[in-house]
């Protein structure tokens, strides 16, 4: 009886079979690296605004405190952003006719908002608060990098749910005390352990609880 | 040694009932099945694909409306909030649990029988397992996340609860699936060969694709052997291992009726009893369909026959089990249900259950029920209905009955529950016609097999 395959066709079969074996893995491992690349994540990219607003200029080289725009970040769960006065408390006065403050002027004079757009969003699931991470020793630039140094708002952190749970699991690694709260440029000192426990204690955190569903979400 | 010394074991098949025509050579027993396959089917074939199809078109819209309009097109409320969709899910998985179940004991048994009825019982099995795992899927309300429940590395950091039955669940069904398909598929090895070598053109490549290049060397033959005898002593435990879990997703609750520890065996059981029955269904139409009477005889019926009967008596068993218990526990609540289920709101279904599935197949303890086709199918029939009876009460008896008087209420299906049930019987009995079709129904090497160990062969 002829033969009904050629000889190559054993060949075909067992690439065949090794790509189903390959294939699969190949896959989980190709979404399992993109759900974790800045390609998804965005860390580091930068956002187009109305405004090329320099955080750099304003918070680092003339040293404006965080609070003078950001006011409600010690008090409330969203840290606000400034008004259009807010930026006319200064550019009333110098400034006044730079081309790249007319849309400033233009949102002042319609007494219309400008529309700032976020860099870092989170799902509406969760119900993140600023009062509570800054009130208890969580620093600004542990989560929104060294801000003083960004010509142009970038996201700092991946803001993944794993992200959030490396502090929630072991907060004591990043806390700080209340005068370096919004210092850019903290780092933790060698003692940070021992330090950390300590905070935890002045803050009254009770970190067993920190990782509760209902402390994120409702 | 002394002569007279009592033998180790009674040799009760001594001249076991011969089970093929008494001279088939490998030749003949080869074209009985493959003849079947091979010759044009009838108008009745023709009909029957016709009318499930348009079932399984049926229901395809009704997933559509359930997809587009949500969980609410079904009959589930916030009391009863599992009905049909778990409750088939049950009946389906236990249908799917018998054909590997009884082809994998029946081979570590020897059972010689076991070579005509475990090809389609294990191709039945493959397809109600499906449709089974199709339920829960559907049941989720937003199926396209099915897949948070299988452990993968995410960027949440978060688990499966391995604490939850339904985890296990996803786990059992899915490793079922696959050694399901697995294990029918290397039965079918040497088939395909036999087919590749019989058939021409497309067909001989496809077939012989599928035949993975068998040639039946003594070499090959010994591999198989071993790795299919492993496969199956695999399969048993897996079985047994899978229904317990569908078991303890009503144990692990709290609700009366439900929290009983006799259930995973109990289900274990009632699966084999459901599963068997439905064997015996599909056995009475292929024999006639595909003329299969000459391999599976009233010997093979007779024999399933009493694994009915079997089954009806520890089911029965289990039934006055859960009522003593109910008294016996001395528990308000459990004690409330039973009577609730004789004659509360369901209690016809009750009664019609306890009739088909404790009842009907007392008959079969006559020789002359079992080995007649059409009284073992009306039994067969009678069995799956009641089977579904029950795994439909145990969940809307339970639920609409629970703890809480103020959130005692009542389950009607809609019309979307019944035409998804409709419909997947009727892609069961598509795919089952198709597979009569194209794979050969019986196994025709361990059919070649048999007639080598009854010594007729040539």
């Amino acid at each position: 009886m002829a033969q009904v395959f050629r000889e190559r066709a054993n060949l075909f079969m067992r690439l065949g079979l090794l790509g189903l074996a390959i294939l699969p893995g190949s896959l989980g491992l190709l979404g399992f690296s993109y759900y974790r690349s800045s390609a998804y994540t965005g860390v580091g990219r930068y956002v187009e605004q109305p405004v090329p607003f320099s955080h750099r200029h304003h918070a680092g080289e003339l040293g404006i405190d965080c609070r003078y725009c950001h006011t409600g970040v010690e008090k409330a769960a969203f840290a606000d952003l400034p008004p259009t006065e807010t930026c006319m408390t200064c550019h009333s006065q110098i400034w006044t006719n730079a081309a790249m403050l007319a849309p400033v002027r233009k949102s002042l004079a319609d007494n219309r908002p400008l529309r700032w757009q976020r860099v870092t969003s989170l799902p509406d699931y969760v119900y993140f608060d600023h009062s509570v991470h800054v009130s208890n020793g969580v620093g600004c630039s542990s989560c929104h990098g060294d801000v003083a140094a960004m010509p142009l708002m970038a996201k700092a952190e991946p803001m993944t749910m794993g992200w959030c749970l490396d502090c929630h699991r072991d907060p004591a690694a990043k806390l700080r005390p209340e005068e370096a709260i919004f210092d850019m440029r903290w780092q933790p000192p060698a003692d940070q352990p021992a330090k950390g426990r300590a905070l935890l204690a002045h803050y009254g955190t009770r970190a067993e609880h920190l990782t509760d569903c209902s402390v994120c979400h409702r | 040694m002394s002569a007279v010394a009592a033998p180790l074991h009674v040799e009760a098949n001594a001249s076991p009932p011969r089970l093929l025509p008494p001279d088939a050579t490998y030749g003949e027993v080869t074209d009985i099945v493959a003849s079947g396959m091979e010759r044009r089917f009838g108008r009745v074939w023709w009909i029957a694909l016709g009318v499930s199809l348009v079932g399984t078109i049926v229901m395809l819209a009704s997933i559509w409306t359930l997809l587009s309009e949500g969980i609410g097109v079904w009959g589930n409320n916030a009391i009863a909030v599992w009905g049909f969709d778990v409750g088939n899910y049950v009946w389906w998985i236990g249908i799917g649990n018998a054909g590997t179940l009884i082809s994998s004991m029946l081979l570590l048994t020897r059972q010689r029988w076991r070579a005509a009825i475990n090809r389609y019982a294990e191709a039945m099995t493959l397809f109600a397992a499906a449709l089974a795992g199709l339920y829960p899927l559907l049941h989720l309300g937003r199926p396209w996340y099915a897949y948070w429940l299988a452990p993968y590395p995410n960027t949440m950091d978060l688990w499966p609860q391995w604490r939850s039955p339904l985890v296990w669940d996803m786990v059992a069904i899915a490793s079922y699936l696959i050694f399901s398909a697995l294990f029918w598929y290397t039965g079918l090895i040497p088939d395909f060969a036999t087919l590749r070598d019989r058939s021409r053109g497309f067909r001989q490549v496809v077939y012989g694709v599928l035949a993975l290049g068998w040639q039946g060397s003594s070499r090959q033959w010994k591999h198989y052997k071993s790795f299919y005898t492993a496969m199956a002593a695999l399969g048993v435990p897996l079985v047994v291992s899978l229904h317990s879990v569908v078991g303890l997703d009503y144990a692990a609750t709290l609700m009366p009726g439900w929290q009983e520890t006799i259930f995973p065996p109990y289900f274990v059981v009632g699966a084999m009893f459901s599963g068997f029955a439905m064997v015996v269904t599909l056995t009475v139409p292929i024999r006639w369909g595909l003329g299969l009477q000459r391999v599976i005889t009233a010997e093979h019926l007779d024999a399933m026959g009493k694994f009915i009967l079997f089954g009806a008596l520890v089911m029965g068993l289990s039934y006055a089990l859960e009522w003593f218990n109910a008294w016996y526990g001395g528990n308000d609540v459990e004690r409330d249900l039973v009577l609730f289920q004789f004659t509360g709101a369901h209690a016809w279904l009750y009664w019609t259950m306890l009739a088909c599935n404790c009842a009907v197949p007392q008959l079969l303890w006559w020789p002359a029920a079992r080995r007649s086709a059409a009284l073992l199918l009306a039994t067969s029939v009678a069995v799956n209905i009641g089977m579904w009876l029950e795994r439909l009460l145990i969940n809307i008896d339970t639920l609409t009955h629970g703890h809480l008087p103020a959130r005692w209420g009542f389950y009607v299906p809609t019309v979307w529950d019944w035409t998804l049930f409709g419909g997947s019987l009727s892609l069961f009995t598509l795919l089952f016609l198709l597979f009569t079709r194209f794979v050969p129904a019986v196994s025709i090497h361990e059919l070649r097999e048999l007639a080598r160990q009854e010594g007729a062969a040539r």
